[in-house]
């Protein structure tokens, strides 16, 4: 399965729904996304991988990524994650621990830090 | 495809052996192929997961480094129905060679975006190494049992995990 990208704006949110599988191949096309919506000046965004069915280091290295460019403009990037298989790879290499992780969208549009 | 080979003097035979061209959009057929092979010798359905990141994160890791060596050479993933264990070995047959920023940007990793964001400084050591480093941390917190044989730009990775193949009936 490949992926798909959309987005909408919630609030002054940014909402990216990422669906389908986020590996080597794919992940170009998720850091071309963050990285236009940064340069087109959102700070905040939310990426909501409700609908990921696979998730590898890659995928983590272009969220890492994305948080970088965001937190460069004093912006955010908050997770939405349910997804028992997915949470264990941020788990095990412990970017629970850098990334806000939401159990939804509405609760990652209104968090605050 | 059926394939004998030894290992450490031991014949062992791969249940399959999947070779390919070292491109990222081949990664995802590695995955799957090794998950429905792990499916059918016995392998845990809730374990076949961690077997198709595990896979995926060994092809992507090899991939990079046949690439960022210009080596010319197949990734081989050989998956092995062991009595009571399933095992996964994917190779690495790149060569030693120095590295380009340009062979860097050819895989996408971590590396990549930190160079985007004007870090010249982490730019000076192996991308696609550096990539393989946090592809082997997911693969070493994911599998109990793994071995990685071989020094830098080539070697082996080994996996395994328990199997309980149903018995055939006539």
């Amino acid at each position: 399965m490949d992926l798909s990208l959309s987005t909408r704006t919630v609030g002054d949110r940014t909402v990216v729904e990422v669906g389908g599988e986020i590996d080597v191949y794919t992940a170009p096309k998720l850091r071309e996304q963050l990285v236009e919506l940064v340069n087109d000046g959102s700070y905040h965004l939310v990426v909501d991988m409700e609908g990921v069915d696979f998730l590898d280091s890659t995928g983590l290295g272009v969220l890492v990524g994305g948080l970088k460019r965001v937190r460069a403009h004093e912006g955010s990037l908050r997770l939405v994650c349910n997804q028992e298989r997915i949470l264990k790879i941020f788990r095990i290499t412990g970017l629970t621990k850098v990334f806000p992780i939401h159990t939804s969208v509405d609760e990652a549009v209104a968090a605050t830090d | 495809m059926l394939h004998a080979r030894k290992t450490e003097g031991e014949a062992v035979v791969a249940t399959v052996e999947l070779r390919f061209s070292a491109l990222p959009e081949h990664v995802r057929t590695a995955r799957l192929v090794a998950a429905a092979v792990a499916r059918r010798a016995g392998v845990d359905e809730a374990v076949l997961d961690e077997v198709r990141l595990a896979v995926g994160e060994a092809c992507t890791r090899a991939v990079g480094l046949h690439r960022a060596n210009n080596a010319d050479l197949p990734v081989c993933v050989f998956l092995i129905e062991g009595e009571k264990k399933f095992s996964i070995e994917v190779g690495e047959e790149a060569p030693s060679a120095p590295e380009t920023a340009e062979d860097r940007a050819k895989v996408p990793s971590a590396r990549a975006d930190e160079e985007a964001m004007g870090h010249p400084g982490s730019a000076e050591s192996g991308g696609a190494e550096d990539e393989g480093e946090m592809g082997l941390a997911v693969i070493s917190g994911l599998v109990d049992d793994v071995e990685v044989i071989g020094g830098p730009g080539g070697g082996i990775i080994r996996m395994s995990w328990p199997a309980n193949p149903a018995v055939e009936l006539p």
